[in-house]
């Protein structure tokens, strides 16, 4: 079995809002990455998939607190550790996170280079003026972008090239594992194929171990990951491979999820596109049985009172339903 | 399909200019193009291709700088605000992001209202006027009981969104525009407000405009596709022309560079 | 609205201010209810008496009835009164030099030093070395402690009018005391007078309704043009666009106050009331505000809001009251606020230069500034006449800003904690 670069078990994390109010983004999440490999997840806007991102890191600041669970990377348990030693000794160097619309958000006023000398000073102040510059220029040059924009101001540079170089600023202390939060939902489709192909080969060269990605476009999310997780109202409900999580869903949800894909592909322009009714339960006050129960087609009386655990169903897959994975199939061919 | 019906909307050369000297620029460069009554376009463009320029010019929003647009084969004239008012009861149009396309101070009511006078329906008796928002309502699975006395921003985004479909529902506009109607909504609604928009065009038959980035959303919605770049329409056709087979590079590269499913996504192409 | 109302009265910051303005304003409406007389009134002879309660001298010997009240400080006090520590030393110093043993001195045994006085002073006598103010100065404290240990009372003596000789109506004893409630004119005067003589506080608080009206009518003006040149400048653009952005860019480089001075100046004296200072601060102050509603306007009129009201077929008026208007109204009103209290600042500015309204009925702060500054109170030291103008400024234009970050805490709420 190859190398685990990060798991995480049974993480729990909680939003407190500003009238006290507990709200459960990350509930119970469990997942595993392998040497190599990229873990896509999948899901709506506002299902916990980016507190899920910054929850991984260790690194809690409010209204974020965390509750349980336990945060691995490559062997290294960093649950327990003090924030301040998580900021200098984890966040970089051993897991590093894009967040979403990072992009957008480079101070105007300042060149590339002072990015990438705020993170190296971060971690070790001793670093001089040349040392950062050198520095900064390998990696440019391994990450095959110019030189020249290392003096550039972020308004200088078009969209994909600033979402390149903030995944260069990302991963400038060779993080073994790269969280990135939408990195090319904000693009043209032609810069987002460069910024998909400079990550991938930053996987494929070594520089970064593993990779979570966190998209809510299904196709993009199909090519980039190895493994998909689909997560909604806070939990995972469902983790397989990625061509099993698109061609072969077994949670009603991912099944919805899959079912409005939209891609330029022949044979493709005239399926039914499947629809979900409603919306994402209040996570303050979630329902007591399965989160996914009000708006499923295939709801028992039992769904909305027992919560269901996740089934592990073969290698590397599970859901979360408590229907069988032979009646969930039956009912989608007789359900179409 | 495609060239069955009726001239419904088209345009010679039509132009638009922002700016002058130095900072003259050229959003939407003559185009030539003609919609014909029941069709559905998908006008595709990146971001700055002058797609939203041109949908504009269309809905009659701005002017045009150059060129002519004709409505039902007649050259178009809006040169009254009465003229406009008559031009806007067959040309509507859904906008991109819900939370800005709605009067924050106004309830829901007013905007269903205010649909019901532009058809002329001002002098109704209100329990009329109530049937007619209920039904309209009803056709996007809302529930008018529910929304009276709300504001639009008590919605989610999908909701205002079907919202917007309703309104459309009330007017019955010829030609609607839908400028990235899905764009700012998850993938699980936009299967919901596409179905609303195919359901109100098989019933009142109107001419349906997309304007999107999505050629995958083109692909599936669309009779006839316009591929713009620079301001330029550099290719035209049927959906299945232009998006299986194309012959413009531009256009090529565009389809190209989109993920799919079944076929391989060529990163090595960039 | 109502919510928003509500959100507003529970802003701290706005309340508070609320609360100080509106006192501010409570007293400007009632004091001239309880106080009738006119605001300019010359009241006093002489410049600057200090605040206090002051009583008629005639009225008190006059007072119907007589209290003896037989107090064991009386003396004490009434002697400390005239004979300040000062005074003993400097009569010290005199005898001193006159040749009386310094030992023999005792400076707060007031009998024996007034004896010592009594004894051996002699107002004609000029002792060697002392200047002749000095030697004044001692004849003053001479006069001024002239029968001040005496028992005797004072004498009331009327003159008969024909043959002018005096006759003794009633003696005045230490003892004797009148109940103020007894005296028929007792004037207070919380804050002195000014240089002419005139009540203060009356002064002050006329002073403070004029100002106010100053700045509300240069508020509204302000507001009112900037808000007309820059919807129509933001919405209809274009050419009208150009044309009102270069008279506002004109009127940005001009620096505001050299226009103030200037025009007021043209103006002439003699037509300078409150209202005409007041639109002239209004007329040269709405710069900001058109710049400022004009780029609101600018970003609103693109908003896809405004779009769907025009394909609802709603003509230009309604759109710009329904659509854009309640947009920007909270920035308005902010920027009122603010216009005001710069309206109250710009009056005493122009008014301290001595361009402000001419005025005989009713005074405004920066006028009551400018007299007592030409009449050098602050070098007098006669806090009394600008003290309390400099504080009413601050107060008023405090309470202003408050209200308005108060505001600006609930309109934007990236600024609340």
């Amino acid at each position: 079995m190859a190398r685990v670069m990060l798991e995480v078990r049974d993480l729990t994390t909680k939003y407190i809002t500003r009238y006290k109010e507990d709200v459960y983004a990350v509930d119970h999440v469990s997942l595993k990455i392998e040497e190599g490999k990229t873990l896509g997840i999948a899901g709506e806007s506002g299902c916990g998939k980016s507190t899920l991102a910054l929850s991984l890191m260790g690194y809690y600041f409010p209204p974020l607190h965390y509750m349980s669970g336990e945060i691995i990377i490559d062997g290294q348990n960093i649950t327990g550790m003090k924030p301040d030693d998580v900021r200098k000794s984890i966040l970089g160097r051993e897991i590093a996170y894009i967040p979403q619309a990072a992009m957008n958000a480079l101070n105007p006023t300042r060149k590339v280079i002072d990015f990438i000398g705020d993170v190296v000073r971060a971690h070790d102040p001793t670093w001089t003026k040349k040392m950062i510059y050198d520095h900064a220029r390998s990696l440019f040059e391994r990450l095959g972008l110019p030189a020249e924009v290392l003096q550039k101001y972020p308004v200088e540079l078009s969209g994909g090239m600033k979402q390149r170089t903030v995944i260069a600023v990302a991963v400038t202390l060779t993080p073994k594992v790269l969280i990135a939060d939408e990195p090319s939902s904000a693009l043209d489709v032609t810069s987002q194929k460069m910024v998909i192909k400079m990550l991938r080969d930053l996987m494929e060269s070594g520089f970064i171990k593993a990779m979570i990605f966190i998209t809510h476009e299904l196709p993009l999310l199909y090519n980039v990951a190895d493994d998909i997780m689909v997560m909604y109202a806070g939990q995972i409900v469902e983790s397989a491979s990625a061509k099993q999580a698109v061609f072969d869903p077994l949670h009603p949800y991912s099944k919805g999820l899959m079912g409005s894909i939209i891609v330029p592909e022949s044979g493709l322009r005239n399926v039914k596109l499947v629809a979900i009714p409603g919306a994402p339960p209040n996570l303050k006050n979630p329902p007591p049985g399965c989160r996914f129960a009000e708006r499923c087609k295939y709801v028992q009386a039992e769904c909305k009172v027992t919560s269901v655990p996740l089934y592990e169903v073969g290698y590397n897959r599970a859901y979360r339903c408590i229907l069988s994975e032979t009646e969930l199939r039956r009912a989608y061919e007789h359900g179409e | 399909m495609a060239s069955s019906g009726n001239l419904c909307l088209s345009g010679t050369g039509v132009t638009k200019v922002f700016g002058f000297g130095r900072h003259r620029t050229l959003a939407v460069d003559h185009v030539d193009f003609a919609f014909h009554e029941g069709e559905i376009i998908s006008i595709v463009g990146e971001s700055g291709s002058g797609k939203t320029t041109l949908a504009k010019m269309l809905l009659g929003l701005i002017s045009v700088t150059e060129g002519e647009i004709y409505f039902q084969g007649k050259k178009r004239d809006i040169s009254s605000g009465r003229k406009k008012k008559e031009y806007w009861r067959n040309i509507q149009a859904i906008f991109q992001d819900p939370f800005s396309a709605y009067n924050t101070f106004h309830k829901i009511d007013a905007v269903l209202l205010d649909c019901i006078k532009l058809r002329g329906g001002g002098g109704l008796p209100k329990e009329e006027k109530v049937r007619l928002m209920t039904e309209a309502c009803s056709f996007v699975n809302l529930k008018y009981a529910e929304l009276t006395n709300k504001y639009p921003f008590e919605l989610s985004g999908g909701q205002m969104q079907r919202l917007m479909i309703a309104r459309i529902f009330l007017l019955k506009p010829k030609i609607l525009i839908a400028d990235e109607p899905t764009s700012m909504i998850d993938a699980c609604s936009r299967a919901t407000i596409l179905d609303y928009l195919m359901k109100l065009r098989d019933e009142t038959g109107m001419t349906l405009i997309f304007i999107t980035h999505d050629i995958g959303l083109a692909y599936y919605v669309s009779d006839t596709v316009y591929i713009m770049e620079h301001g330029r329409f550099v290719e035209s056709g049927s959906a299945d022309e232009v998006i299986l087979h194309p012959k413009q590079p531009y256009t090529r590269r565009l389809i190209s560079d989109v993920p799919k499913i079944y076929e391989e996504w060529d990163l090595s192409t960039v | 609205m109502k919510h928003t109302l509500n959100q507003v009265f529970h802003s701290g910051k706005f309340l508070v201010g609320f609360t100080i303005l509106m006192t501010v304003l409570v007293i400007v409406f009632v004091y001239p209810l309880i106080v009738r007389t006119p605001p300019l009134q010359i009241i006093g002879q002489g410049t600057f008496f200090p605040p206090g309660i002051y009583v008629s001298t005639y009225d008190a010997i006059n007072a119907p009835t007589v209290y003896t009240l037989n107090l064991p400080d009386a003396e004490a006090r009434r002697i400390a009164n005239r004979l300040t520590q000062e005074d003993r030393i400097a009569m010290k110093e005199w005898l001193v030099a006159f040749g009386v043993p310094e030992e023999e001195i005792d400076i707060d045994d007031t009998a024996q030093l007034l004896a010592q006085w009594e004894a051996n002073y002699d107002p004609n006598l000029r002792l060697p070395g002392m200047t002749f103010a000095r030697h004044r100065y001692f004849q003053r404290v001479n006069a001024s402690i002239d029968g001040l240990l005496s028992t005797e009372g004072a004498i009331i003596a009327a003159r008969n009018p024909e043959t002018g000789e005096l006759t003794e109506k009633s003696i005045v004893k230490q003892t004797d005391f009148a109940n103020v409630n007894d005296i028929a004119n007792v004037r207070i005067l919380t804050l002195g007078t000014d240089n002419f003589g005139r009540d203060v506080t009356t002064q002050l608080v006329a002073a403070a309704g004029v100002s106010l009206l100053i700045g509300l009518v240069a508020g509204l003006i302000a507001t009112t043009i900037g808000l007309v040149l820059g919807l129509m400048a933001g919405y209809i653009g274009g050419v009208v666009d150009d044309v009102i952005m270069f008279v506002t860019n004109l009127f940005t480089v001009i620096p505001t106050f050299v226009l103030l001075i200037l025009i007021s100046f043209s103006i002439g004296q003699d037509r300078r009331g409150a209202v005409t200072i007041a639109i002239v601060i209004g007329f040269t102050s709405w710069v900001w505000t058109a710049r400022a509603v004009r780029s609101q306007v600018f970003s609103l009129r693109n908003r896809d809001h405004v779009n769907l009201s025009k394909l609802s077929g709603h003509p230009l008026p309604r759109i710009i009251f329904a659509d854009i208007l309640p947009y920007i109204a909270s920035y308005v009103v902010m920027a009122f606020i603010l216009q005001i209290s710069s309206g109250i600042l710009a009056e005493a500015g122009l008014s301290i230069l001595g361009l402000g309204p001419r005025t005989t009925e009713t005074p405004t702060l920066g006028l009551m500034m400018n007299w007592a500054m030409i009449y050098q109170a602050h070098i007098l030291g006669k806090w009394w006449a600008y003290m309390p103008v400099l504080l009413t400024i601050a107060l008023i234009t405090f309470s202003m800003n408050l209200m308005n970050t108060g505001l600006d805490q609930v309109f934007n709420p990236a600024l609340r904690d």
